[in-house]
């Protein structure tokens, strides 16, 4: 089952110089805020895109539900 | 045409319709909590707009997913352009943009958040059973 600890970890290991704050103590419905240099110029759906990109199939299936909310840094 | 009639189909509805929602079940009965916050944002507009249950036939949401590189559903299109999920439309209501990016009038009283449950406003174009070939 995927922790908010595992999804943190990735989502930062994946987007360079992003923080993210995770929450989701049910194993499957998870809510991020994620910060990233990279998201200045981005679009709101560019910037989603890019951290549900991490997770790829995962999303909808082992990870049922991923809430985000993306700001530039 | 593409070798592709679902696929086409969808794009070809999208195309038609200015307004349109791929989501779980339907406004009067969403079938997911994410697609029923975001047709009760577009109600709460009281802007006509095409509902799309993607549940029939799980090939929909597959190309769906394919034809707007967005994995997840809700999805939003207005002008045939992808707008986001359930988060982007809840906060673009509360902001005033998706009133703007729709084109009507946001809500005499701007609520500050997003409508938990659908309001009385047009009834919503079904076309989910042209989906189903």
């Amino acid at each position: 089952m995927p922790t908010a600890e595992e999804l943190k970890h990735r989502i930062e290991a994946a987007i360079p110089g992003s923080r993210a704050e995770v929450n989701g103590a049910d194993g499957q419905h998870f809510s991020a805020t994620v910060t990233a240099p990279e998201f200045s110029g981005m679009s709101r759906l560019e910037q989603h895109r890019r951290v549900m990109a991490v997770f790829g199939d995962e999303l909808g299936g082992r990870i049922h539900a991923l809430a985000l909310s993306t700001r530039p840094e | 045409m593409s070798e592709n009639p679902l696929r086409d189909e969808i794009a070809k509805a999208i195309a038609d319709n200015d307004v349109i929602l791929f989501m779980k079940g339907n406004p009067d009965r969403p079938m997911c909590g994410f697609s029923a916050r975001t047709a009760a944002a577009l109600d709460a507009l009281q802007t006509p707009y095409a509902a799309v249950d993607v549940l029939p036939d799980p090939r929909i949401r597959q190309e769906l997913s394919a034809l707007s590189n967005w994995p997840t559903i809700p999805q939003l299109f207005v002008r045939g352009e992808l707008v986001g999920g359930c988060d982007i439309v809840t906060e673009m209501y509360e902001t005033g943009e998706l009133a703007k990016v729709i084109g009507v009038e946001p809500p005499a009283s701007a609520p500050e958040e997003a409508p938990v449950a659908a309001e009385p406003g047009a009834p919503p174009l079904q076309i989910q059973n042209n989906l189903q070939n």
